[in-house]
C-alpha cells in the first residue's frame, strides 16, 4: 500500500511539472535557428568567395557549424571582432591566406616611437607635445616615455626628419582595460 | 526581520556555498573565464537556485511530509530542479540568444550544481520555514554570484598576467581560488546566530 502511494505521489509531481514544461514550451517557442541569419548579417555581402566559400550565406552557415571565424577578409577586423560578440568566442587575427592589404593593427593602442640615428635634436616635438612624454634638449637625442604617452599624434607631423612613428603597444598586466559589456536582456514579447 | 537579514548575511559571506561549504565548484571553475559569461551564469544560477529552494520547501511540506514519504526528498528535489533549469533553459533561450550561446553547456549543467541540490536539502536538515528557505537559497546564489563574478575578474586579469610558464592556466586560478577561500575565512564569527 505504501509503496502505491509513494508511486502515485512522485508520479503525480512528475505529471504536474510535465505539463507546466510543455505549457512553457509552447509559451516561449523560439522559431527556427537565428544564428545563421545573425551571423550572414554581420559579413559584408561581398559575395567575394575569398573565405573559401560561395558566398556570405554560406560561410555564415559553416560559422555556424564551426568554421573558423577569422576567413572574411573584406570584413575585416571589424566584422571578426563582432562575430566573436555574437557567438561568444576570442577574437582571432584575421587569417594571413586571407588577409588584404590593410593595417590589422590600426585598431591598436599606440605610443610614439623616436627613432634616434636620425634625430637632429630640434625640438619641435617637444613643443607639440601636449603631455610632456618627450625627454630631450636642442641638438640631443629625444625620446619618448611610454608611459606619458598618450598616443596623440601631434609630435609627428612637425619633426623635420620624420623620425617619429607610432608603433602599437602590446597588451600588459599595466595597460590592461576592462571591457565589460552589459548583456542585453529583453523582455518577453 | 533582523533573523533574516543576518541569515542572508550568514549565508553569503560566512557560510559562502563556494569557498567554504565548497560546493558548486564546477561551475566555479568552468564558466569564470570571462567575466560576461559568469554573469549571466550568476543571474541564471539564482534564479534557479532562489526558485528550486522555494519549490522543494513546498514539495517537503506538503506533499511529501503528509504521506510520510521523506525518503523520497533527494529523488523528488532532483526532480524539482531538472524541471526549474528545464524552464530557466527555455525562458534564457526566448529572451538573450546571446547569452543562451554564451551559457552554453553550463545551462543544462546547473541541473547537477551540487549547490542547487545543497540548498534544497540543508533547508531540510536546518529545519528552515518558508521564508527562510527562500532567504537561504537567494543567499547561497548570492554569495556563489559574488564570488564567482570576483574570480572571473582576476582570471581576466590574470590572463595577461606575467604567470611562469608552469602555474599558468588552471594552475594559477586553482591557487586564486584557493586564497579567495582563505580571504573568506576571515568572515568567520561575523555572524553569532
Amino acid at each position: 500500500m505504501n509503496i502505491l502511494i509513494a508511486i502515485l505521489v512522485l508520479g503525480g509531481i512528475a505529471a504536474l511539472f510535465g505539463a507546466l514544461l510543455g505549457y512553457a514550451s509552447v509559451r516561449f517557442y523560439v522559431e527556427g535557428d537565428p544564428i545563421v541569419e545573425q551571423l550572414d548579417a554581420l559579413l559584408p555581402q561581398t559575395q567575394c568567395g575569398q573565405c573559401g566559400y560561395p558566398g556570405c550565406k554560406p560561410y555564415a552557415e559553416a560559422i555556424a557549424n564551426g568554421e573558423a571565424i577569422n576567413k572574411c577578409a573584406p570584413g575585416g577586423e571589424d566584422a571578426i571582432k563582432k562575430i566573436a560578440d555574437l557567438l561568444g568566442v576570442d577574437v582571432l587575427p584575421l587569417d594571413e591566406n586571407h588577409e588584404q592589404n590593410n593595417d590589422d593593427t590600426s585598431n591598436l593602442p599606440k605610443v610614439a616611437f623616436v627613432i634616434e640615428e636620425d634625430c637632429i635634436g630640434c625640438t619641435k616635438c617637444i613643443q607639440a607635445c601636449p603631455v610632456d612624454a618627450i625627454l630631450g634638449a636642442a641638438k640631443q637625442m629625444h625620446t619618448i616615455l611610454i608611459d606619458e604617452c598618450t598616443g596623440c599624434d601631434l609630435c609627428v607631423a612637425p619633426c623635420p626628419v620624420d623620425c617619429i612613428e607610432m608603433r602599437p603597444t602590446p597588451e600588459t598586466i599595466h595597460n590592461w582595460q576592462w571591457d565589460l559589456h552589459k548583456i542585453a536582456v529583453k523582455q518577453i514579447g | 526581520m533582523t533573523d533574516y537579514f543576518l541569515l542572508l548575511i550568514g549565508t553569503v559571506l560566512v557560510n559562502n556555498f563556494v569557498l567554504v561549504q565548497f560546493l558548486g565548484l564546477c561551475p566555479f571553475m568552468g564558466v569564470s573565464s570571462r567575466t560576461e559569461t559568469a554573469i549571466g551564469m550568476s543571474f541564471a544560477t539564482t534564479f534557479v537556485m532562489t526558485l528550486a529552494s522555494l519549490l522543494s520547501y513546498l514539495v517537503t511540506t506538503y506533499i511529501l511530509a503528509p504521506f510520510n514519504l521523506e525518503y523520497l526528498t533527494t529523488m523528488s528535489f532532483i526532480l524539482v530542479i531538472a524541471v526549474v533549469v528545464q524552464f530557466t533553459e527555455m525562458v534564457v533561450h526566448k529572451t538573450s540568444a546571446n547569452l543562451y550561446r554564451l551559457l552554453g553547456i553550463f545551462l543544462p549543467l546547473i541541473t547537477t550544481n551540487c549547490a542547487v541540490l545543497g540548498v534544497a536539502l540543508l533547508n531540510l536538515r536546518l529545519q528552515h520555514n518558508f521564508f527562510e528557505s527562500i532567504v537561504y537559497g537567494f543567499g547561497a546564489a548570492a554569495g556563489f554570484s559574488l564570488v564567482l563574478i570576483m574570480f572571473s575578474a582576476m582570471r581576466e586579469k590574470l590572463s595577461n598576467a606575467d604567470v611562469p610558464a608552469p602555474f599558468k592556466g588552471a594552475a594559477i586560478a586553482m591557487i586564486t581560488a584557493g586564497l579567495m577561500s582563505l580571504a573568506f575565512m576571515g568572515f568567520t564569527g561575523l555572524i553569532k546566530i
